[in-house]
């Protein structure tokens, strides 16, 4: 199970759904296993974005451990700062930092910060943490690569109950009438924020004709879909003159059974024993996908 | 450090004007100088650089919060944004994201405000930063910049673009009596405008013209005042201070600004830990601001070179009793 994936493969883009899959199946274990270790975080909020933290790492950013800094590289900002297991799994299967470094998380002392730290975790691009901010960023970043001429591209992952926040659609009425199609919005539509699902605190719905209405392409898709969440990065590629929001319809928990879309487990880590029952389950899942 | 030269003759200039022009001068030197603001462009002065290099200019719009997040995006791009809007509009309403993505950060964001205080006049209270000098200072990795006439305005500007990291430059919106006619100015360098021995008097912004009137007007009655210009509130120049203090023994601040966590705070807190010395806060009670001709609110909440002198004349009374 601990062998490093990126070993396996002589590149990291790949579009191989078995290979990806297993990867969000490591994204999920080390999500239960280093929340567990640290009493606290975000854990469900790590295993809805699964999947597509898998794909943007494994096939579609353009980064490089080897070259953290190159001007040239894809921008990703976790918007969701809260979702951070997922991230730091993905950076250190990456080779962004030693996978062992994933039991410092939230430890004093840690460059594992219990939400992102731009200054302290290599191959984080933005601190995160309190909502509402990463799109805003994102779209300085977008601006920038226009201002250089640079043919990066900026990827931000919101929470849905983040969308909740005012600054979200400034962001996204500003980024729109800049018309910087160099940016993509992806939305972890899991349906449940901290306190209750979101339709019923404040409801999101329609969300994805809000984006259409603020000026986006939207796209609607499944975002535990390995071949959907691809071909929704495909499509943003091609679009022009827009910037792109993906709705990825997920379940928070996703991949334990105790856990996937159950209320009550927003930053809530697994007690020991909730913790085997959970990695019994995502072992078995693996077991029964060849790789 | 050499010597400022004073200006004579008392000319007035907006120091948010020579802003606008330092920021055309500056953008022609660097690349990489960006301006952003939020639909206050032609009151900011930031329009003059939207003119010159209209690529490089962001006027995004009502959505103070969003522009500290793209400015805080494109400096972490090789950017040196510079944002403006009304101070109250940055300081409290996108006070959050001035925290995390700016300071947090440490990112390369120079945030300069204009219409700080209850000098902004008629607009009233909404519309008038009491606190932001407070709140800036208590944000980590902030640098708090209070030029006090056009040329220190200048040169904070270029000061801010060298230094690396976060900078607040406050603003007010009145002209400016010009106080330097060539200012060696440096980040966390207070500046002693006037020699005294009987009190000193620290002013910042629109004040240090006051503490000038304020030392002549004590001089009339026998009192020699030293005057401090601290055009950085952060990081503070603790020695300019305790030197000042130690020689006068008697210390009056003076801002436009609630007395609470402000210029008066600063000093307060250095001295009472370095060299207690009887001090005096003249600024903004804890109160709201108010509608009415600016000049006519310094009077009211007791913001003059006369109430400066007056609190002065107690505690130099106050050591001779």
């Amino acid at each position: 199970m601990r062998e490093p994936l990126v070993n396996e493969i002589s590149s990291p883009s790949t579009r191989d759904p078995v290979f990806l899959s297993e990867v969000a199946r490591r994204i999920r274990r080390y999500a239960i296993e280093m929340t567990a270790a640290a009493r606290s975080g975000h854990a469900t909020s790590a295993l809805s974005i699964a999947e597509i933290m898998a794909v943007l790492y494994f096939s579609e950013l353009r980064v490089d451990p080897a070259h953290p800094s190159d001007p040239d590289r894809d921008r990703f900002v976790l918007s969701k700062g809260h979702g951070c297991p997922a991230l730091y799994a993905a950076l250190a299967m990456r080779g962004f930092f030693p996978e062992e470094e994933l039991w410092t998380f939230r430890k004093l002392g840690s460059r594992l910060q219990g939400h992102p730290d731009v200054l302290k975790c290599p191959g984080v691009e933005m601190s995160t943490g309190s909502l509402g901010q990463g799109l805003s960023v994102g779209m300085g970043m977008a601006l920038a690569a226009r201002l250089d001429g640079r043919s990066y591209r900026v990827y931000v992952l919101l929470g849905d109950g983040e969308c909740q926040e005012g600054q979200v659609w400034e962001a996204a009425m500003s980024a729109a009438h800049y018309a910087l199609d160099n940016l993509v919005a992806i939305v972890d539509r899991n349906g449940i924020q901290q306190s209750a699902r979101t339709e019923d605190l404040c409801a999101l719905e329609p969300l994805t004709a809000k984006w259409e209405a603020f000026g986006w392409r939207a796209l609607e898709i499944d975002g535990h879909s390995i071949r959907e969440i691809l071909g929704a990065f495909d499509e943003a590629r091609r679009t022009e003159g827009k910037p792109v929001a993906i709705v990825a319809r997920t379940k928070k928990g996703k991949g334990v059974s105790f856990l996937e879309d159950r209320l009550g487990w927003h930053g809530k880590p697994p007690d020991p024993q909730q913790r085997e029952l959970a990695l019994k389950e995502l072992d078995r899942d693996g077991e029964a996908r060849p790789v | 450090m050499e010597r400022p030269v004073l200006c004579e003759g008392g000319k007035e200039i907006a120091p948010r004007e020579a802003y606008g022009d330092a920021l055309v001068e500056l953008g022609a030197q660097r690349e990489e100088v960006v301006v952003l603001d939020a639909d206050v462009a032609n009151s900011t002065y930031t329009e003059r650089f939207g003119r010159t290099f209209p690529e490089r200019f962001f006027n995004l719009g009502l959505c103070e919060a969003h522009m500290i997040g793209v400015a805080a995006g494109l400096s972490r791009c090789g950017k040196v944004p510079f944002v403006s809007t009304f101070a109250i509009f940055a300081a409290q309403r996108a006070l959050n994201q001035i925290f995390q993505s700016v300071a947090y950060t440490n990112a390369n964001v120079k945030i300069v405000v204009t219409h700080a205080g209850i000098t902004v006049g008629e607009d009233g209270a909404t519309h008038q930063a009491i606190d932001d000098i407070a709140v800036m200072r208590a944000v980590p990795n902030m640098t708090v910049v209070v030029p006090c006439d056009a040329e220190q305005t200048r040169q904070a500007v270029f000061a801010a673009a060298e230094h690396e990291g976060p900078v607040y430059i406050r603003l007010g919106r009145p002209a400016a009596r010009q106080i330097y006619a060539s200012c060696p100015f440096r980040i966390g360098k207070a500046i002693v405008l006037r020699e005294g021995e009987d009190v000193t008097l620290v002013g910042c912004g629109i004040t240090v013209g006051m503490c000038l009137e304020a030392a002549a007007l004590l001089e009339q009655q026998g009192i020699s005042a030293e005057v401090l210009d601290v055009p950085t509130i952060k990081p503070l120049d603790r020695q300019a201070i305790l030197q000042s203090a130690r020689k006068t023994g008697a210390v009056v601040t003076a801002e436009e600004h609630t007395v609470i966590g402000g210029l008066g705070s600063a000093v307060a807190e250095v001295l009472s830990e370095e060299h207690p010395t009887p001090m005096r806060r003249v600024g903004v009670g804890d109160c709201m601001g108010q509608s009415g001709p600016w000049k006519a609110l310094l009077e009211a909440y007791g913001i003059t070179p006369r109430h400066i002198a007056t609190a002065a004349v107690e505690l130099v009374d106050g050591r001779r009793g």
